[in-house]
């Protein structure tokens, strides 16, 4: 079965998984904005370090968060080559049509550990939050959005479904592959535009399933009395304990400290 | 009174082609006229296509009658002021168990119905942990529903419907997708509910040997309810019961047949493997 961690809930007992959603949901806000205002190695030692105890904290093991960088894997080498070769600057390596610059190495790293970073960050966020927390956050965060007439309860439980649909919906792409791949179908072999000519087996079916899916889905919600977010009352409400406060200031203490070092930028 | 009242109820599934033109209407259900009490377990049976998940549909105010009407408690589906109150005195638990599970959390898709009942924090624990405990759930309450097998997903999806303190529960076919020890599981659930909390249950269903334990049983063939009464009544007519293509338990057919080739003298519907043996030996000692 093909996995995926990103939008997969890891059950496990730890502080961050008791954390708000809405301190977790600033706390990544506030970490990929740390790392897209940093362009020096102090910071990143700052982020890293944060990282790590963010990680150690959520009880979630390193493997596991290490997997949701998968997918990215290709984005990233793309976007390091074209970083590495790209960049004007002082040339540092050159080679036939080819030259790496020093300030390009520089920025394929960075860029290279800013997407690694963030990724991570949010594949931890999903990691230690239920969907329905998350939503349920985003819902209760984003409320004064209301004021401009922005449906967000109706985006959250959107989400949120969407969510929970993911790993099925896989499952289901799966078991489609295998059944087209029984009927002879070659998705292996033939160039980019035969593999994608492929696809077309899979997705047509997959769609069909999807919205087969989304109308049983609807009748079951609807069947148990779902009508909107208005007059519906919470299993789980959010409430701020000492805890979230705390990490708010650990969270104001990080940002502070980047910004500072962006600043004066030491190194 | 009766919990569940149709009079005439008539259902047109209207087909358009794409300029929204109609270019055929089809009858689901047709002229049916029930009364379920409170408190009772019905069964309704039919093969593909007869109009029994349509029927369930209308109990729920998922859809309105053409013709007819419905009551539920004395209200009809057609008002549209108590709906809510409906879906929640009549719940229903479907087919596919991947499909009616909202929460990510088994304990978070069981709370889902009180939230949006609107009931107060508080008491939407205290139902959630009632609901599970009567299904035997409970210890899964923190699990993801992925995780679960087919019979312990729908034992969720039907945990979600009992929070929601519902008088009657429409099953449409709850064990089309399981395996056998997932169906006896479902339908154990089924039975402890009307035995112990008293919830009328109506269980739809293509599986004969789950209609054993209702204390009346509807057969329904195109759109019409053709036969009504008790299981032993029902199939005890195993030759009608095979005109609607619908096949009995094997116990009920070896004593069908055995009676009929006129080899011993056994009572009319026998519905257990061990019913019939009891019978047989009881008809050899008088011999």
């Amino acid at each position: 079965m093909m996995d995926i961690t990103f939008g997969q809930y890891y059950q496990t007992e730890s502080r961050l998984h008791r954390l708000d959603p809405r301190v977790k949901l600033a706390g990544t806000l506030i970490f990929i904005f740390s790392l897209f205002i940093t362009q020096n190695i102090s910071c990143y030692i700052i982020a890293t370090i944060f990282l790590i105890c963010v990680v150690l904290l959520s009880n979630v093991p390193p493997l596991m968060i290490l997997k949701g960088m998968k997918p990215i894997i290709m984005i990233m080498l793309i976007t390091v080559l074209f970083n590495l070769f790209l960049t004007p600057g002082i040339p540092m390596v050159s080679f036939w049509r080819f030259t790496i610059t020093e300030e390009g190495a520089k920025n394929a790293a960075f860029t290279a550990v800013r997407l690694m970073y963030l990724v991570t960050g949010s594949t931890i966020l999903t990691l230690t939050t239920s969907p329905n927390n998350l939503t349920d956050g985003m819902e209760k965060g984003l409320g004064f959005l209301k004021l401009f007439k922005l449906p967000v309860h109706e985006i959250a439980m959107m989400m949120s479904i969407a969510l929970r649909f993911i790993p099925i919906l896989m499952e289901e792409t799966d078991k489609i592959i295998k059944a087209q791949t029984a009927r002879g179908a070659d998705f292996e072999s033939g160039g980019m535009i035969r593999r994608a000519k492929a696809l077309v087996p899979i997705l047509v079916p997959l769609f069909v399933s999807a919205f087969r899916r989304a109308n049983d889905l609807a009748l079951a919600m609807e069947a148990r009395c779902y009508h909107g977010g208005e007059g519906r009352t919470k299993m789980k409400p959010l409430i701020y304990k000492a805890w979230d406060i705390r990490a708010y200031v650990v969270l104001l203490c990080y940002i502070s400290l980047i910004i500072i070092f962006a600043i004066y930028n030491p190194i | 009174m009766a919990i569940i009242e149709t009079h005439g109820l008539g259902y047109d599934y209207i087909r358009r082609d794409d300029d929204g033109n109609v270019s055929g209407i089809t009858r689901a259900v047709n002229n049916i006229d029930l009364e379920v009490e409170k408190g009772e377990f019905i069964a309704v049976l039919g093969g593909n296509g007869s109009g029994k998940s349509t029927l369930a549909k209308h109990i729920n105010a998922i859809l309105y009658p053409t013709e007819g009407y419905v009551l539920v408690d004395g209200k009809n589906t057609k008002d549209e002021d108590s709906i809510w109150d409906i879906r929640q005195k009549a719940g229903m638990v479907f087919q596919n168990p991947d499909n009616q599970i909202i929460g990510s959390v088994v304990e978070e898709d069981v709370g889902f119905g009180p939230e949006n009942m609107g009931i107060p924090t508080g008491g939407i624990w205290e139902r959630v942990e009632e609901s599970l405990k009567t299904l035997g759930m409970w210890e899964y309450r923190k699990h993801s529903p992925m995780k679960l097998s087919g019979g312990q997903k729908q034992r969720v999806a039907i945990a979600g419907v009992v929070a929601m303190h519902p008088e009657c529960i429409i099953m449409d076919e709850p064990t089309a997708m399981l395996d056998p020890s997932g169906r006896k599981e479902v339908i154990r659930a089924a039975r402890a509910l009307n035995d112990v909390e008293k919830v009328t249950i109506i269980l739809i269903t293509h599986y004969m040997e789950e209609v054993i334990y209702a204390d009346r049983v509807f057969v329904m063939e195109k759109g019409e309810i053709k036969m009504t009464g008790t299981p032993r009544e029902i199939f005890s007519r195993v030759d009608e019961l095979k005109d609607l293509r619908l096949t009995v338990p094997q116990a009920t057919s070896l004593a069908y047949e055995l009676k009929k080739s006129g080899m011993i003298s056994l009572p009319d519907g026998i519905l257990s493997e061990e019913e019939l043996v009891r019978e047989i030996c009881r008809s050899y000692s008088i011999m």
